[in-house]
């Protein structure tokens, strides 16, 4: 409970708590630290700080209010503590969790990528999440709004276990748009901080917070990065702390593959599709490939049923919406004598048979 | 001695008549008007003395009193001039008084006698007919408005001299002096037919949203078209007048009353012929948006009535003002209360905006858009749920290729729209006679079930569709009420799957652009 109380103090960081931690043993130590001690450690400013602080701070009520909120709190030296991050370069002091931290004993894969994402993306990210909770893989990410949190939405869906770092205290839920989602991560997986609870969401804290992400999975995969994100800089952070990094190759004429692209080129690895990639990440022999390989490949078979306009029309959908108009013109230079109000009932048909998908004027196939 | 001359003013976009008394008698010199005038009327002393000076007429060294009945009413414009410049020489026995008792005098005077156009001329000249008023007396100015009045005599003075000889002679001499002015309903109405169109078959590659408009036009339901810059939203906006059905005599003197007061109307055309169309700017105030100002004037909202209200960067408009459209777009006409009463103006008219996808236009394509979530959201939160509510059409324009610009086919011209709209209004005509209702926009969900009654698997289709989503009892309606009107433009008494599906087509942008709100 004194960890609590350091970690708690402005301008003490992880790598200041765990330089006092090696010089006193335990956090109990550094509070009843003396005066001397403390301006010899900290500096005139930070000494200061922490004397204020310690005047204010109760230390077993503010325990008691943690546990009111339903967050763990998990320290460096609990043995909760996540081995990974023991591993890596610069480990966060303390953790607040809400729900479940990941299992050491199981693999984590990180799933990363663009906010503002395309539909490509999004498909990808969504069979990500399918396959990889279908492999009993956790997922990591950081439950932004885009790839992030699409596919822990759908691995959620597939009765996965997710976790979420957040950039603000795990009592926040940013973004507010995603309240359904934190709910369902804090009873199915974790939502997970280094910062304490009521820390506001502010653009300095994410950075930090992505090596947090990184470091908790094995492998980290990059679905759509635009050449300057904050995706790119979880993989900077994932190559610092060694780990494996898969790319999903994009179009080139697209710029939210860019990013992608580019790691590809510098040695990334390619993920060429989630069923490949699972099997990478998982030891030999211990995963029925057939699993993802369904999950897959789903959607490319089971057109029974379809009249000939169709499967016409559905061959003209892609991952790239286009608009009723073009594949009107499509089916029209394809020689299908039909009107445009006929080709919408038949993207209707499709539509509803959960084949295809609208986004606003545009379509593109499920 | 004592005179009286009638008159009449405006009170919203309706008039009543009044009374311009005017009585000569001994004391101390001067002209004094009561009344509960405001400032402009009350200038009107210096106007008429001077006018009729001018045109030959001192005033004695004697009291004038002037009132305008009824007292309590205030009463503003400048049309009170002539009526008081003609009760003045009554009441000085000039003229003979008992002449002037069913004939009704408005206009303004110039220092020389000119007499000028005034505001509100229709609108009077109704009520005067109402009112047993045989003859009107108007600026020359305003004679074609008066004249669209068909049974009252309508003459146009250009002069107070002029007036005043008029008044003197016979009947037979008064004919030859100063013809009275006539104009024929034909003739008004087809004057609209030769102001030349801009035509849909301009616009290229825009197929789905010129059949967006089509419908939109046909059940005059309101349309919003969302699109990158360049995409020919404006020229849809302002193409739909073209497509809708050429407006009925009732339609135009409803519409030419509102021009009337606003003095919009042009002096030789008498009638707004043609539908309206307002684009106004996004700076627009709310008062100049409803109607506003001490005395309420229309705003641009009734300019359009049975028109196309068009708000181009919809978004741009700052939220308090669209949400001024939401009582009109509900009740088709907007109240105005001021302390000393309530002023009422007709705003039925069809909304049609544009807007980009966000604020650089090219969302949600990745490569050319820098918007962050934050700027589109906040942009696209200018427009509130219950504004979107009363849109039932909403349609993306994309990017036009410029392959199709090459081959030189026109797709749909207004020709052909307006054939399809006029086939659909005629469905709906005869649907709703002695219902109240005109088109299916107006349908309420109480008679949905009767007006748009689907088969089992149209049923299926429907409810499949709007699982999918799980949408909202409001806009179920919203897609019944289209689905209906795409059947109508297809002649079809029963709405079918296509129907259906062209109607889900119309409402799938707002779903994306503002999930759950609508």
């Amino acid at each position: 409970m004194y960890a609590y109380f350091l970690d708690t103090v402005l301008g003490i960081g992880s790598k200041t708590a765990l330089r006092l931690l090696k010089e006193f043993g335990t956090p109990e130590n550094i509070y009843h630290m003396s005066a001397e001690e403390a301006k010899r450690f900290l500096g005139e400013k930070k000494a200061e700080n922490f004397w204020e602080h310690r005047r204010h701070w109760d230390v077993p009520g503010s325990l008691e209010r943690l546990k009111e909120q339903k967050i763990n709190f998990i320290w460096y030296e609990d043995g909760a503590y996540p081995q990974r991050l023991r591993n890596i370069p610069d480990p966060p002091f303390a953790l607040y969790v809400k729900g479940r931290l990941p299992e050491d004993n199981r693999k984590s894969v990180a799933v990363v990528g663009a906010r503002k994402c395309s539909v490509y993306g999004q498909h990808v990210a969504r069979e990500l999440g399918k396959g990889l909770a279908a492999a009993g893989i956790q997922v990591v990410s950081g439950m932004a709004i885009g790839i992030d949190s699409i596919s822990q939405q759908e691995a959620l869906i597939r009765g996965g276990d997710t976790y979420a770092v957040l950039g603000c205290g795990v009592d926040i839920c940013y973004p507010a748009s995603h309240r359904d989602l934190y709910g369902r991560i804090c009873s199915q997986g974790g939502v997970l901080s280094t910062y304490p609870p009521g820390t506001q969401p502010k653009s300095e804290l994410f950075p930090p917070r992505n090596r947090i992400i990184s470091g908790l999975a094995d492998v980290v995969v990059v679905v759509e990065a635009k050449e300057k994100s904050g995706t790119l800089i979880t993989v900077d952070m994932a190559l610092e702390q060694g780990k494996e990094i898969y790319c999903v190759p994009g179009r080139i004429t697209d710029r939210l593959s860019d990013g992608c692209n580019k790691l590809i080129a510098q040695g990334a690895g390619v993920m060429l599709s989630v069923s490949d990639l699972v099997e990478k990440i998982m030891e030999q022999g211990a995963y029925d490939s057939r699993i993802t390989e369904e999950a897959y490949q789903g959607n490319e078979t089971g057109h029974e049923g379809f009249s000939r306009r169709e499967k016409l029309l559905y061959q003209l959908l892609d991952y790239d919406p286009v608009s009723a108009q073009q594949l009107h013109l499509q089916m029209l230079a394809g020689g299908e004598k039909l009107e445009l109000q006929e080709l919408l009932e038949v993207l209707w048909e499709l539509i509803l048979k959960g084949k295809a998908d609208t986004i606003g004027g545009w379509y593109v196939k499920k | 001695m004592y005179s009286s001359v009638c008159t009449g003013a405006l009170k919203g976009i309706s008039a009543y008549l009044v009374q311009t008394e005017v009585d000569v008698a001994p004391g101390l010199p001067g002209l004094e008007m009561v009344g509960y005038l405001a400032g402009e009327v009350k200038e009107a002393r210096e106007r008429v003395r001077v006018a009729l000076k001018n045109a030959g007429i001192s005033l004695p060294p004697m009291k004038i009193t002037v009132n305008l009945s009824p007292a309590d009413v205030r009463k503003g414009g400048t049309g009170f001039d002539l009526p008081m410049a003609v009760g003045i020489v009554a009441a000085l026995g000039k003229i003979p008084g008992e002449d002037l008792r069913d004939t009704l005098f408005i206009g303004e005077l110039g220092l020389d006698g000119q007499v000028r156009r005034v505001k509100g001329i229709l609108p009077i000249v109704q009520e005067a007919s109402r009112q047993g008023i045989r003859r009107c007396v108007l600026p020359a100015g305003n004679a074609m408005e008066g004249a669209v009045v068909q049974d009252i005599e309508v003459i146009g003075v250009s002069s107070l001299e002029q007036l005043l000889v008029w008044i003197r002679v016979g009947e037979a001499e008064k004919k030859r002096m100063i013809k009275p002015t006539k104009v024929s309903q034909q003739q008004l109405l087809s004057l609209s037919q030769e102001h030349a169109q801009e035509d849909f078959g301009d616009i290229v590659g825009q197929e789905m949203v010129k059949r967006a408009a089509a419908v939109a036009a046909a059940g005059f339901h309101n349309m919003l078209i969302i699109g990158p810059p360049g995409t020919g939203k404006t020229m849809v906006g302002k193409r739909i007048p073209g497509i809708l059905p050429p407006m009925t005599w009732k339609e135009s003197l409803e519409v030419s009353n509102i021009y009337s007061v606003q003095g919009l109307l042009d002096a030789s055309k008498a009638l707004v012929t043609n539908r309206p169309f307002m684009q106004p700017h996004h700076t627009i105030s709310a008062q100049a948006l409803a109607g506003g100002g001490n005395i309420p004037k229309p705003g641009v909202i009734s300019l359009a009535h049975k028109g196309i209200l068009f708000l181009d960067e919809f978004p741009e408009f700052p939220r308090p003002i669209l949400d001024i459209l939401r009582q009109p777009l509900e009740e088709k006409r907007v109240v105005i209360a001021r302390t000393y009463g309530s002023y009422q103006y007709p705003a039925d008219f069809m909304l049609v905006a544009a807007m980009n996808p966000c604020p650089c236009g090219y969302f949600p394509d990745s490569n050319k858009c820098n918007c962050s979530e934050a700027d589109v959201r906040r942009y696209l939160g200018h427009i509130s749920g219950p504004v979107l509510d009363r849109i039932d059409i909403c349609v993306e324009a994309q990017r036009v290729d410029i392959h199709n610009f090459g081959t030189g086919e026109k797709g749909m011209t207004s020709e052909d729209m307006a054939g399809l709209v006029s086939v659909a209004r005629k469905m709906q005509e005869q649907r709703f006679v002695d219902t109240g209702y005109r088109f299916n926009s107006e349908i309420r969900s109480g008679d949905i079930r009767k007006y748009c009654s689907l088969g089992q698997a149209e049923e299926r289709m429907l409810e499949q569709a709007m699982e999918r989503q799980c949408t909202s009892v409001r806009t179920y309606h919203r897609t019944l009420r289209t689905a209906r009107t795409v059947a109508d433009l297809e002649g079809c008494k029963k709405i079918g799957k296509a129907h259906i599906a062209e109607a889900l087509c119309y409402r799938t942008a707002d779903e994306k652009y503002w999930k759950g709100k609508g």
